[in-house]
Parts: C-alpha cells; sequence; structure tokens
C-alpha cells in the first residue's frame, strides 16, 4: 500500500467512455514531504511520514519547526503516517501525485462534517411516531421505547440515544481514481468524498 | 503552493474573482480537463430548440431528434443542463439534458421566445392556446453580427 495526503476540492461530473455522466471529487493531492521513515528497529513498526501543505513559521511550534528541519522542508500544516508503504522513499523526498494510479481503486480517509447534537431519526435513522394523531402530542421525532419494563428494570447498554453526530473520522473504500492531473496536483475520484471542502483527507492506494 | 496558485490564475479567464476563490478554480481547471471543449448555441428559457441525441439500442446507434421550449438553464460549468418540454399525444413530457453530454450531437435553435423569466414552469399549468410563447423579432442586422 502507499498513499497521499491531499485537500477536498469540490465535487464536479464528468461523462464516461459510454457518455455516462459520473459524479466526481477534485482532489488537491501532494506535493508532500517525506518528513520521517519509521522502521521495526528504530520505532518498532514500519512507517512513512508525509507532510502536505505551507504554513507559517508562527503558526508551527519548535518542536514541529524542528522536525522539519530535519529534512529541510518548508513547515507543513498536516502530518499523516502511513503503515505498509510500498514505494521506496528515503527522508527529505517529494510525493507527488503522479505516484497514484489511473483506474485503480483507492481508499479515502476523511473526517466528515459535524452536524452538532442531532435526535435520534438524523443520528440513527429511527421512525419517530408514526402520527400526529390518536393522541400524539409534542413527540414526532421521539426515540421511542428504551427497552423491556420490570426485568431488566434499566436501560440496556449500547442503546442508540440522541448525541454528538459528525466530525468522526470516516473511512470510504474502493473509490476509483478517475484521473490523475500531475501539473496541477490534481486527483479525480469517482463519488464522494468524507468531509467539507478544504478539510483534508488520506488517500491509501 | 503559490507559485502554483499564480500559474492556476494566469490561465482563469476570472483573475479577480479566483483571487478570493481559489478553490472553485482548481475545479474550472479540472472540469476543462475532464470534459473536451464544445460548441453550444445560446439559447435561454422560452427558446424553441431541437436536440439532436444518440441511443444504442442493442447494439445499434441511431439518432433521435427532441424538439420543445426550454424550461430552463440549471448550474454552470461542465454539470450544466437545460430541460425541455414538449407536448406528446396530449401529455407533457419533460426531458433534462446535460449541456455538455457527449451524446448530443447538435443543438439547434428554432424559435427565440420573449419570456420575463429565466425558468419558465408556469407553462406546465397552462395548455393550449395560452401556453404559447411570443417569437421575439430578431434584427437582420443582429443576425449579421451573429
Amino acid at each position: 500500500m502507499s498513499g497521499i495526503i491531499g485537500k477536498k476540492i469540490g465535487m464536479t461530473s464528468m461523462f464516461n467512455a459510454e457518455g455516462k455522466n459520473i459524479a466526481c471529487t477534485v482532489i488537491e493531492a501532494g506535493p508532500c514531504v517525506v518528513t520521517q521513515v519509521k522502521s521495526v528497529e528504530t520505532d518498532g513498526y514500519d512507517a512513512v511520514q508525509l507532510a502536505f501543505d505551507d504554513k507559517k513559521e508562527k503558526h508551527t511550534t519548535k518542536a514541529m519547526q524542528g522536525h522539519f528541519a530535519k529534512v529541510n522542508s518548508p513547515f507543513k500544516r498536516k502530518v499523516v503516517e502511513f503503515r505498509n508503504f510500498t514505494t521506496e522513499v528515503k527522508p527529505g523526498d517529494v510525493v507527488k501525485v503522479d505516484i497514484c494510479p489511473e483506474g485503480e481503486f483507492c481508499d479515502v480517509v476523511g473526517t466528515s462534517k459535524g452536524k452538532g447534537f442531532q435526535g435520534v431519526v438524523k443520528r440513527h435513522n429511527f421512525a419517530g411516531v408514526g402520527g400526529a394523531t390518536h393522541g400524539q402530542h409534542n413527540r414526532m421525532r421521539a426515540t421511542g421505547s428504551m427497552g423491556a419494563s420490570s426485568f431488566p428494570s434499566r436501560v440496556l447498554p449500547g442503546k442508540r440515544m440522541t448525541g454528538h453526530m459528525g466530525n468522526d473520522q470516516v473511512k470510504i473504500v474502493n473509490l476509483q481514481i478517475l484521473k490523475v492531473m500531475p501539473e496541477q496536483n490534481l486527483l479525480i475520484l469517482k463519488g464522494a468524498v468524507p468531509g467539507a471542502k478544504g478539510s483534508y483527507i488520506k488517500v491509501e492506494f | 503552493m503559490v507559485v502554483q496558485i499564480f500559474s492556476l490564475l494566469l490561465h482563469s479567464q476570472n483573475f479577480s474573482q479566483s483571487l478570493i476563490h481559489y478553490s472553485m478554480d482548481l475545479i474550472k481547471i479540472a472540469e476543462q480537463n475532464l470534459i473536451p471543449v464544445k460548441e453550444t448555441p445560446d439559447f435561454k428559457a422560452g427558446d424553441t430548440v431541437t436536440v439532436f441525441y444518440k441511443i444504442i439500442e442493442g447494439n445499434k446507434e441511431r439518432e433521435q431528434q427532441y424538439q420543445g421550449v426550454v424550461l430552463q438553464r440549471k448550474g454552470s460549468g461542465a454539470t450544466q443542463t437545460f430541460t425541455v418540454r414538449k407536448i406528446s399525444n396530449g401529455v407533457g413530457v419533460e426531458r433534462i439534458f446535460p449541456l455538455y453530454s457527449p451524446k448530443i450531437t447538435k443543438i439547434e435553435v428554432n424559435k427565440r421566445g420573449v419570456v420575463r423569466r429565466a425558468r419558465i414552469f408556469y407553462l406546465r399549468n397552462i395548455s393550449g392556446k395560452a401556453a404559447r410563447i411570443e417569437e421575439k423579432i430578431v434584427k437582420t442586422s443582429d443576425k449579421k453580427a451573429k
């Protein structure tokens, strides 16, 4: 497996060979700097650390400044580790979007859009209470029963309830890489990826 | 990154806007690469158009025509679509075409209509004589200019 860090730009559509209109996501992927290569001997596991998107010195902690200085890299906003990186890289190398295989399938890890505190209808797809009539009042989107009565006399753990929704790490598997544009550092994926426009995503292939 | 944005600006048509929304321009650049450049005639809601589009029957491909009134144009860039309404055997039929679809071989503008709206959905509720659209008189000098 190898991968790259990207930024979600937005969605558009294109036509495939059969003339069908397919939705696709535009991702600005790379160029990423290899900031560290971890190995079993030194760190206990194999991994490659990539960094993406420039940021100013005043926004970088001293600790991270030192980390980037080790590989003579400008300061980067997003640092992500990739396990089982198959492409041979050494610290200081630049990983560009052209390592992405066009037509192949990839997985995308992102952070979903935050929805705030949500009820059970939106959060867990509950149906709510059937109708507004038959004496119902104020409970169209209510949870309904919490479980059985005198036995067990408590709500069982894991009962789905209201609460915070979204802003979670989400992985979407098997998205086809439709096109790679190395000049513009753009990656076109089939379908949608999690998160808002401008959010960082991890592309694994 | 800065150099990259600057080079994008040079290629984009709308310089001042792209300074604000550079991510929007990355989409435009992506679209330019994804959708082949295609000339489309200038038409708007109220115009009568004939759309020539290819359909595949089994393994044969043939061209079909669809003539009607444009109800709306929707979207921008590569995802732009337009809706065409016609009355077929007394039943109203509407079809939405992606403007840049490779299946559309030609769009012919038959008549320019005079309408006051960009989306003429009121046409759905009227029929017969009331559903006529006044034709726009195009001056000969304008025609020559085109």
